[in-house]
């Protein structure tokens, strides 16, 4: 019993990261219709970002903080100087050229800081609170909740409150009407991205010290498990995503935890397979077509 | 004469090699209704396209107010008075009826004036009022049009380019939208240019008629002259 | 069989049969490392190959060739190993073990498209890429039989006798591994020239119109994947050969990421493209490392810039490739060509 709390507290919290990571997934998709394959990538080199501003002041919080911008102008470049500029004819050439991104950010990275692992502190206890003899959530794993749930809800209230996101939100549904209509749909592309890059960024900083370490390839699997998440509550739906990310945390934890961890993938790649072929449109699957 | 609030000289714009407008000449002064007419095809959607900046004349001038629009981008219509309601309404089905109308104005510095301006066009529109928090794509035609032009008209823009919007719905929702054209140009000076396929509905309302054919200009007149003109309307109009 | 299939097949092994004895002529006057270069780069080609009548000529985009490779590579090991240690030797069973390996690799092809044959787009990339990322935790899963991490060695049998005492052995890889590459070539010119050939462009074009014109989607779909990854299987077993070992590392995510830029900057679509590719695969690498030693850097710098160089390169070519040049070498080719 006691295993079982433990494996659906730290499936709850790894799933947090990956709810987190398929908004961004999910935020790119309703903006741009492009599954950013570089996502994972772009997160690693805010995260590494973080790591250089904290060797250097000493301090994880403006390290963190770091990481955010770095996101942001991160998606901002990516979106102005790279994706602008891909044909549309065909849906593979946007994804083919998110994976030369893959590549050369992972190049990057490896000039500068080298192929090896790098462990990364966390800044509260992982050690779990005993409630009742029960060994519960640790400190971080409250921190990984919060942040996923404040940036949850920012982005719930931006996009429904805010005169930003209606634009932004205009500008995905219907990009040339909202032309006409005085939005700058472009720049709300753009920000897209950025925020996109920015939630990916936290869903890095929280991820990575809970791993092997930091390294080019870090994210390589979180991408996988949370695109998963991103198909299993259906790509155009923003609260889908964090109940697919959940959902995919808790059975990777359980099969983690009761078969062994290095099966993770296999399950990863299974869940899948397994939700393509039942349910493809994803279980919150709702508007397919856009209206005009 | 005071300066039409537009004028166009000899466009020419189109889709990829061969052009759809052939250097097509265009009037609207203020405070009027111009109707565009002309069978399907002949290039009146193009040509409200080429006006609000969708497509690039390929050569042409189009002055907005004296103003050459030349590199004047899309999005910086609306800010200098030009609202354009597309073909097919083009409410933003995914957004509400509120959401629809706060993004008519969400361009505007003065906030206040364009939720005064939001009031104004529920007034206008109880239907719309009633299904305020209604999804776009829940409304029926009627109301999407209605929809539609509140949104144009929150920006209170001094000209509307309106791309046949009596489309699909039943001509008594058709007359209405025609008079509230005309009470909108008696009351606030909006000139109007009116793209339609329904001849007859849109020259009742028109002060002035243009008919257009493969792309060219072919009679630029009064609304009663078009009217009038038997042979005119046989040739280009279908009646 | 038709006047014009014939005449088609017959011209293609025409042109195998002169590659076959210009290349062998090659492989006489080139040095032991440029010879296992050339192996290199015909093992590669197998699975380029493959995966450019894959994306470029059926539009299903695979980023999990790489994993297909794999798994020709591990089961040519397993099978030359044990045969070795039943004391069973010689060329006879290396092409069975290929052979295998070719199998195991199609098999596995047919289990992904089937499961695949029904998605499009980012899906599809979705699917091999978490194909990719699970494959090489199968040898740590079963490290019993694949040994996880440290992978495994290749028995490989000697030259045969009859070439000689002392026969290179690179010249003798590069043979195996060009007659692997021409019969693969040779059979991939055959099917796109065919109806088969046809209804993968047709299915990429316009799957509507396909299917209306009474093309199985589905099927075609799945044929293509496992012919793809029938030859992508070749090419790993081949590789496993010349390396004489096989480990997870050599077959990662970023072996099919390479891959794919092979297909793309050689040319989508088109077979000469792929040996663009496949050539780039082997002389980029070797190309930076020339570079690096140029200058004079530490050698933990010298280190890092190798190994992620060609990565860099890489990933900017193909990222200039596609928004300027989505046509590829082949395409630019084509294009000088013809004005």
């Amino acid at each position: 019993m006691d295993r079982f709390v433990f494996l659906t507290v730290d499936g709850l919290a790894k799933g947090a990261v990956y709810a987190a990571f398929a908004l961004a997934i999910v935020l790119i998709w309703r903006g741009a219709r492009i599954v950013n394959f570089a996502q994972g990538a772009m997160a690693v080199a805010t995260v590494y970002a973080a790591f250089s501003v904290t060797q250097a002041t000493g301090s994880y919080w403006l390290g963190f903080a770091a990481a955010l911008a770095a996101g942001l102008i991160l998606g901002a470049v990516v979106e102005r100087a790279v994706m602008r500029f891909v044909s549309h004819t065909s849906p593979l050439n946007a994804v083919i050229v998110a994976l030369g991104l893959v590549l050369l950010l992972r190049a990057v990275l490896g000039v500068f800081y080298g192929n090896e692992f790098r462990p990364v502190e966390t800044p509260f206890s992982r050690t779990g609170i005993t409630v009742g003899g029960v060994s519960l959530l640790s400190r971080y794993d409250l921190f990984v909740f919060g942040a996923v749930l404040a940036v949850v809800v920012l982005l719930a209230l931006l996009f429904t409150r805010t005169a930003v996101g209606l634009r932004m939100r205009s500008a995905a549904f219907a990009p040339e009407v909202s032309r006409l209509l005085g939005v700058n749909v472009a720049g709300m592309l753009t920000l897209g991205w950025a925020l996109a890059a920015a939630v990916g960024a936290l869903a890095g900083m929280l991820v990575i010290p809970t791993e092997l370490g930091l390294h080019p390839n870090a994210m390589d699997l979180v991408f996988v498990s949370s695109f998963t998440a991103a198909v299993v509550g259906g790509l155009d739906s923003p609260p889908g995503a964090v109940i697919g990310g959940l959902a995919v945390g808790l059975v990777l934890s359980y099969v983690s935890g009761y078969v062994g961890s290095d099966v993770t993938p296999l399950a990863v790649l299974a869940l899948l397979l397994a939700v393509l072929l039942i349910r493809p449109g994803g279980l919150f699957s709702g508007i397919r077509t856009r209206h005009v | 004469m005071t300066e039409p609030i537009l004028q166009a000289d000899q466009l020419v714009a189109g889709y990829g090699a061969a052009p759809v407008l052939h250097g097509v000449d265009l009037s609207v002064p203020a405070a009027t209704i111009v109707a565009v007419l002309g069978a399907n095809g002949a290039g009146k959607t193009t040509l409200l396209r080429t006006l609000s900046g969708l497509l690039r004349p390929s050569s042409g001038r189009i002055l907005l107010d004296g103003a050459d629009l030349r590199d004047v981008r899309v999005e910086q219509m609306v800010r200098r008075g030009m609202a354009h309601v597309p073909e097919g309404r083009g409410i933003v089905a995914e957004l509400t009826v509120d959401e629809n109308l706060r993004l008519g104005g969400v361009w505007r510095r003065d906030q206040r004036d364009a939720r005064l301006a939001k009031d104004e066009v529920y007034d206008l529109f109880p239907a719309l009022a009633a299904r305020r928090r209604h999804a776009g794509h829940q409304l029926s035609g009627g109301e999407r049009q209605m929809l539609a032009l509140g949104r144009a008209l929150i920006a209170r823009p001094r000209l509307l380019l309106l791309d046949e919007p009596s489309l699909g719905l039943a001509p008594r929702i058709t007359a209405q939208i025609m008079a509230l054209l005309r009470q909108l140009r008696d009351e606030t000076g909006l000139a109007v240019l009116l793209v339609e396929q329904n001849v007859r509905s849109a020259l009742s309302v028109a002060d002035q008629g243009v008919v257009i054919s493969l792309g060219r200009v072919v009679a630029a007149t009064d609304a009663e002259q078009l009217r009038g003109d038997v042979g005119l309307r046989h040739a280009y109009l279908g009646f | 069989m038709t006047a014009i299939q014939r005449s088609t097949l017959l011209r293609h092994l025409a042109y195998t049969a002169i590659a076959a004895v210009a290349l062998l002529a090659v492989t006489y006057s080139l040095a032991p490392f440029r010879n296992y270069q050339l192996a290199t780069a015909a093992a590669y080609l197998c699975a380029t190959a493959g995966l450019t009548v894959l994306t470029g000529l059926n539009g299903q985009l695979s980023l999990g060739h790489g994993a297909l490779m794999a798994i020709g590579a591990y089961t040519v090991a397993l099978s030359q190993n044990r045969f070795a240690d039943a004391g069973m030797t010689g060329n006879g069973i290396l092409l069975a073990s290929l052979a295998l390996g070719v199998l195991a690799a199609l098999l596995a092809g047919l289990v992904i498209g089937l499961a695949a044959a029904r998605l499009r787009g980012p899906y599809l990339a979705g699917v091999t890429l978490a194909v990719a990322v699970a494959v090489p935790a199968i040898t740590t899963v079963w490290a019993g039989v694949f040994n996880s991490d440290q992978g495994l060695s290749v028995y490989l049998e000697p030259p045969p006798a009859g070439l000689g005492y002392d026969f290179p052995l690179e010249q003798w890889q590069a043979w195996l591994a060009l007659a692997g590459a021409l019969l693969t070539m040779l059979l991939l010119a055959n099917l796109v020239a065919s109806r088969f050939g046809r209804s993968l462009r047709a299915v990429r074009d316009d799957e509507v119109a396909a299917r209306l014109s009474g093309i199985n989607v589905a099927r075609t779909q799945v044929l293509a994947f496992v012919v793809s990854a029938a030859c992508a299987g070749l090419g790993g077993g081949l590789l496993a050969v010349l390396t004489q070992s096989v480990s997870p590392g050599a077959y990662s995510l970023t072996l099919s990421l390479f891959l794919l830029i092979a297909v793309v900057v050689g040319g989508l679509g088109s077979l000469a493209g792929a040996v663009w590719g496949a050539l780039l695969l082997v002389l980029l690498p070797d190309l930076t490392h020339s570079l690096a030693q140029q200058f004079t850097l530490s050698p933990a710098v010298a280190q890092r810039l190798e190994g992620n160089l060609p990565l860099a390169i890489f990933g900017l070519t193909l990222i200039v490739v596609m928004i300027a040049a989505p046509g590829g070498i082949q395409g630019l080719v084509r294009r000088l060509t013809r004005g």
